[in-house]
């Protein structure tokens, strides 16, 4: 078969004795060819004993080695007596590196078996219940190092703090001073077209007022906040774990969550406050604007408006609420972190979870303070 | 396999090595013949890494070219580059296993990749190649599941997946203890004569040195080049370069400790 690398001349009578004249390459580019006509004239001629001469071969790697001693398996399978000629030192060294044994050697580690439905609802309901209850363990051990900070303030890293809180609040303030201009314009926008055919522009500033300062503002800020930097505490600390220098931290006697995890808890803490009353405003700007350009209301009219529908309480709470936002998202990020085991695709899923979990925990701690503030007459 | 035997697998020629300001290695040219085992080694620092890197078409050379098989592994072309890259084999320092996939998927990816043989041809070679490093039945183990030293012998395998003509090996027994780096030298050694490949190897253990080695070069940092090539037992007995000599016995240079060494 030209264009393959190799030839087979096939002598002999079939059922006797038959001998197989292989020249030119048996390589991992052809094998595929070898494998099927070697079958092929082995069935075909039915041989008593089966001779290879390899003298003609020119080039044999080790999967053509391999291919060499399937077919001598293969051969003997069948009773046929096999014997190799003219083999080349260079095939004969690169035949001896084989171990016939490991080729039929069994995996250790059969398949991994998935199980059926029935175990997998209740693997993943464990691994929930799990998740949930190792989330407390740490909710409870990073609360025990805040009290801690809180008492011995001296032993908290204020460097690593500061240093955080540029990476979590300043460096966050365009992405945020920008997504909250566009959706106070886009809210004003749209609520103006409504409002508008009752004659009812002015409500604008309180509409918009209420719903940024009360609402939007903490949970946009807390979303992009989850998004830039839990992500980023949970890689970071992914990684740590994955060239152990968590366990270089825990070995010199420190806690590990007081050293990696309070300094960033902390800043998040500080800066989501801040960056919640940045978005507030930057919310009630795009507003303003809109009421400016399209509505015919003045700067005046618009500001006092605001003002009147929005008391400090609401200003408090919304604070409130950023400030255990902070919590959830930078504590989250840390704990996924530090749940990282294995290497570089575990560092993926845990940054993937910590986001994902910090934006529902948000969501949900929204509706319960939603809850708790209205029946508290807030 | 285009060449007569006799040629060398791999010509350097006038390679300089530069970061900004700061050059690594000036103009260093070498060969490596067919079937050698050639360690390249020297002092922390002296550019061993880079060059590796080098050799294997990570870095591009700030002058100088790197030849392997008579193709410049530089190339802007896909193609040749490919094929160049199929004959190639590195195994790095930690094995580089991806970690998500089994050790059986680790050796067939390249396969896969390059041959359209079908699969259970696939699962033949690759049961010969984990048998080759001596790992037969670890095809579903995942590399966090397995020893160092066998990862490293899984990232061999890897690297053997499609018999490459040379096979370069980044600080083999770093991080191996004494048997299993004893074990690995002898694995590298037995593929060495078996299969006949070229292997370049960066090292600075001196027992698998004398082990190993054909030939070795010694790169210097001061020198930015090859202060010494040979056979390593004829270098540490009769070399004139105290440089060398420090070296092969274990000695720190006279006077003060270079800082940062």
């Amino acid at each position: 078969m030209p264009g393959h690398g190799h030839t087979i001349q096939v002598s002999g009578d079939p059922g006797q004795q038959v001998i197989f004249t292989v020249s030119g390459r048996i390589a991992l580019d052809n094998l595929e060819f070898f494998i099927s006509e070697t079958q092929a004239r082995l069935r075909e001629m039915t041989p008593a004993s089966l001779t290879v001469d390899l003298a003609g071969v020119e080039y044999l790697d080790s999967a053509g080695a391999l291919a060499l001693i399937e077919l001598e398996s293969n051969a003997r399978g069948r009773s046929v007596t096999f014997e190799f000629a003219n083999l080349t030192d260079k095939a004969r060294g690169i035949m001896g590196l084989i171990n016939p044994q490991a080729l039929v050697t069994p995996p250790l580690i059969t398949d991994r078996q998935t199980g059926n439905f029935v175990e997998r609802v209740g693997e993943t309901t464990l691994k929930v219940i799990d998740d949930y209850k190792r989330m407390l363990i740490f909710l409870g051990e990073l609360l025990g190092a805040l009290t801690h900070a809180l008492f011995h303030p001296r032993e908290v890293r204020w460097q690593d703090v500061a240093f955080y809180m540029k990476r979590a609040g300043v460096d966050g303030l365009p992405i945020v001073g920008l997504i909250s201009l566009l959706l106070g314009l886009i809210l004003a926008f749209m609520s103006s077209l409504q409002l508008k055919q009752f004659g009812a522009n002015i409500y604008v500033a309180s509409l918009l007022a209420i719903s940024i300062v009360k609402e939007l503002g903490p949970i946009m800020t807390a979303i992009l906040v989850a998004g830039r930097s839990g992500s980023a505490f949970a890689a970071e600390i992914g990684t740590m774990m994955v060239n152990e220098e968590v366990d270089a931290l825990t070995t010199m006697g420190f806690s590990p969550v007081r050293f990696l995890a309070v300094p960033k808890v902390l800043a998040t803490m500080i800066v989501v406050p801040l960056l919640t009353l940045y978005a507030d405003f930057f919310g009630i700007l795009g507003g303003l604007i809109v009421g400016v350009v399209g509505l015919d209301l003045t700067a005046y009219t618009y500001l006092k408006e605001t003002q009147t529908s929005l008391t400090l309480m609401d200003l408090i709470t919304s604070l409130i609420k950023a400030g255990v936002f902070a919590v959830i998202i930078a504590g989250i990020g840390c704990q996924r972190g530090f749940e990282v085991r294995g290497g570089a695709e575990a560092v993926g899923s845990a940054t993937t979870s910590a986001v994902v979990a910090a934006i529902f925990l948000i969501i949900v701690t929204d509706s319960a303070f939603a809850l708790v503030f209205q029946y508290l007459h807030i | 396999m285009n060449n007569p035997e006799n040629a060398p697998v791999i010509v350097v020629d006038q390679l300089t090595a530069r970061f900004g300001a700061n050059t690594i290695f000036d103009r260093v040219s070498f060969q490596v013949n067919r079937g050698e085992i050639l360690v390249i080694l020297g002092g922390s620092g002296c550019g061993k890494s880079t060059m590796l890197k080098h050799l294997i078409g990570l870095y591009k050379p700030a002058t100088g070219q790197v030849l392997i098989n008579g193709v410049n592994i530089n190339t802007d072309d896909e193609r040749i580059l490919r094929r160049v890259r199929m004959d190639l084999g590195v195994l790095f320092q930690s094995g580089a296993l991806f970690g998500s996939m089994t050790l059986a998927e680790n050796v067939s990816l390249p396969i896969q990749e390059y041959t359209d043989l079908d699969s259970a041809t696939i699962e033949l070679i690759v049961r010969m190649k984990l048998g080759l490093v001596n790992l037969a039945g670890y095809e579903n183990h995942l590399p966090s599941e397995i020893s160092g030293g066998m990862q490293k012998r899984a990232g061999l395998a890897r690297a053997m997946a499609l018999d490459p003509t040379v096979l370069f090996f980044d600080e083999p027994s770093a991080g191996l203890d004494p048997i299993t780096s004893v074990e690995l030298d002898n694995l590298i050694k037995s593929i060495n004569a078996g299969m006949g490949t070229t292997m370049v190897i960066v090292t600075h253990e001196l027992e698998s040195i004398f082990n190993i080695a054909h030939r070795v070069i010694m790169l210097d940092k001061e020198a930015r080049g090859i202060i010494a090539e040979g056979d390593p037992r004829e270098l540490k007995d009769h070399s004139t370069d105290p440089r060398v000599v420090n070296f092969f016995n274990r000695r720190p240079p006279a006077g003060p400790a270079p800082r940062g060494a």
